[in-house]
């Protein structure tokens, strides 16, 4: 694959973490490095125990495959192969391919010189998979608590855990999570709609600035957040839906088995309207 | 001004996260697979809070077997007036009145429903009403072992030393509400103890725990195709019976369902069968044995429009899955088991 003209002086040798200059090449437009390699291996080695564990399941339908986690009565010890054993080395490959892609990031960003925002964010959502397969499953004492890997049979286990608590729309962190999601769409949709707005005029006009941007939203609702701003929220909210989610499902359990409603007892129970 | 209002917010916020944290749990949890592995049909249980429940449920120790006098109650001239237990031995009769004596109310004594100078005596409501209990006792034992089995109820399984058992209901028309074009909450939108705090409907047992009632609104189609009729409020009080039912038992849905699908049998757990015999026993038990009792209660036992107390789930599980973790009291006292006459 051709190399753009420019980008030969971003090619730049060092910011490695791991490896020295021995994964430190470009193979095609992708750069390698040590985590690009594990990254593979980790990803390779899943998928094909994915598609091995799948071929001693008793379907091939892609909605039905079903990988599930060993019974609870294994706890925290390994589980035979097609028990359990297989979603155990399964979750283990998946951590270490995103943790990898992650430092791989960073390598890039010590390479340009840049701040690590992309990784960051990046290891919110690895932060949200491992708090659902391994901080949660360790706080109850069984891996059996993780969610199983197949289209359908994880949304199953989405309902059947929501249901726990007889009704998951009253868990306090919840509410924050999905408020953030819908206000992180908002946010979006926002952003994307001011900038196509200033760079599509009228034929014959020329393509407006930022600050008619945020004289937009001044005149709207008398205050704009600003062209750096808008991404710094934008950010905030999404790594904050992420954060909040993975503490809605952590506490379900460890720290709360009753149903969510009842939580709310103590609001009901304040001495000053008891 | 500007430092006194962030001083009294911060005082706020800090007495509220407290209020807020006190009631959180902690590890380690038991749990319990209820389906097959990474289903998510799973019951988590607090440990300690689980060891509180069992001191409070545990069964008190049987009298001493009685030493039969080979007379039976409606041969003896000394008990008169006696309708339901007429059938059985004098001195196991005494044995089981010393029994109700102190499993429904153990301060009051014989007198909280006998006369002391006429035993056979029926002028206190509560002698009528503890006949017929023991009526809805005997039915229960005999005719409703698909949901009680061979573990049986006693006086005990509800009243638990209290002459008013301490779960029951009355109908709920909820608080006063301004009248004409004001807006009317529908029966719902207040946190209600009997429906786990949810804002769900606040009276689901006077619609449900009735005799003959329909709790099913799931269609038993993807699509709307008319296979139900239940509107939103009819599924939102089920929904609340079954938040009612979930309280009372100490489990979630789990216990019962797979939430995949509620309404399928198939996919359901077998307890799921003896909950809904005994939903309809319910439902009985207050067609038959409470609401039969109108009249009979003075106005103060009555609730607030009228009607007698009734029964749900809460009255005899208590927040555990078997009434008294299933152990039979029934066994000791057999009379509690024989037919109606």
């Amino acid at each position: 694959m051709a190399m753009l003209s420019f980008e030969k002086k971003y090619r730049v040798r060092g910011g490695t973490l791991i490896g020295g200059d021995l994964f430190d090449f470009w193979a095609g437009p992708f750069y390698v490095g040590f985590f690009g390699v594990a990254t593979m291996f980790f990803a390779t080695l899943g998928t094909a125990l994915i598609i091995y564990a799948a071929s001693q399941g008793p379907t091939w339908n892609i909605w039905q495959i079903n990988i599930a986690p060993p019974d609870l009565k294994y706890g925290l010890g390994l589980a035979p192969l097609k028990e359990g054993g297989f979603w155990q080395i399964i979750t283990i490959c998946a951590i270490g391919a995103f943790v990898s892609w992650m430092l791989r990031e960073i390598e890039i960003c010590r390479k340009l010189g840049m701040g690590y925002h992309v990784p960051v964010a990046f290891g919110f959502a690895i932060f949200a998979y491992i708090t659902l397969e391994v901080i949660r499953p360790v706080l109850l004492g069984a891996w059996g608590h993780g969610f199983p890997y197949g289209i359908i049979s994880h949304l199953d286990w989405v309902s059947n855990v929501g249901y726990q608590y007889l009704h998951f729309h009253y868990n306090p962190a919840h509410m924050i999570a999905v408020s953030l999601f819908f206000t992180t769409t908002l946010a979006l949709s926002l952003h994307g709609a001011l900038v196509l707005s200033a760079t599509n005029p009228p034929k014959g006009q020329a393509v407006k600035t930022p600050e008619h941007e945020d004289t937009f939203f001044r005149d709207t609702i008398g205050y704009s957040v600003g062209t750096l701003g808008i991404h710094r929220l934008g950010l905030f909210l999404a790594l904050a839906a992420v954060f909040w989610s993975a503490v809605c499902i952590v506490i379900s359990g460890p720290f709360w088995t009753r149903g969510w409603p009842e939580w709310w007892n103590w609001w009901l129970d304040l001495p000053i309207w008891r | 001004m500007k430092y006194a209002l962030a001083f009294i917010g911060i005082i706020a916020g800090t007495l509220l996260t407290i209020a807020m944290m006190l009631s959180w749990e902690r590890p380690p949890m038991a749990s319990t697979q209820l389906g097959p592995r990474g289903l998510g049909m799973v019951e988590i249980n607090n440990p300690r809070t689980e060891a509180k429940l069992q001191k409070a449920n545990i069964v008190p120790e049987a009298d001493p077997p009685a030493v039969l006098s080979g007379v039976k109650v409606k041969d003896s001239k000394d008990y008169q007036n006696v309708k339901v237990l007429g059938d059985i031995d004098t001195e196991e009769f005494n044995r089981l009145m010393g029994a109700i004596t102190n499993w429904v109310a153990p301060e009051q004594g014989c007198t909280y429903c006998h006369n002391p100078e006429n035993m056979a005596d029926d002028s206190l409501y509560t002698k009528i009403v503890a006949r017929r209990m023991l009526q809805m006792t005997r039915a229960i034992n005999t005719m409703w072992t698909p949901h009680v089995a061979q573990t049986g109820v006693t006086c005990y399984t509800c009243h638990r030393g209290n002459p008013v058992p301490a779960n029951i209901w009355f109908k709920n028309d909820g608080p006063p509400h301004a009248g004409g074009m004001s807006a009317d909450r529908q029966g719902e939108g207040l946190a209600t103890k009997a429906v786990g705090t949810t804002s769900l409907p606040y009276d689901p047992f006077t619609p449900l725990l009735a005799k003959g009632a329909n709790i099913r609104v799931n269609a038993t189609t993807a699509l709307p195709e008319g296979t139900s009729k239940a509107s939103i409020h009819d599924t939102e009080t089920t929904y609340a019976l079954m938040m009612h039912l979930s309280q009372a038992l100490g489990v979630n849905c789990t216990y019962c369902h797979n939430a995949r699908q509620f309404s399928s049998w198939a996919e359901s757990r077998p307890q799921r069968v003896t909950a809904w015999h005994g939903i309809h026993m319910v439902g009985e038990v207050n067609e038959t044995y409470l609401n039969s009792l109108q009249g009979v209660f003075p106005k103060e036992r009555l609730g607030p429009s009228g009607d007698v107390a009734k029964v749900n789930c809460a009255t005899c599980h208590q927040g555990v899955y078997k009434p008294l973790y299933g152990v039979s009291m029934v066994k000791d006292y057999e009379v509690l088991r024989l037919p109606n006459p």
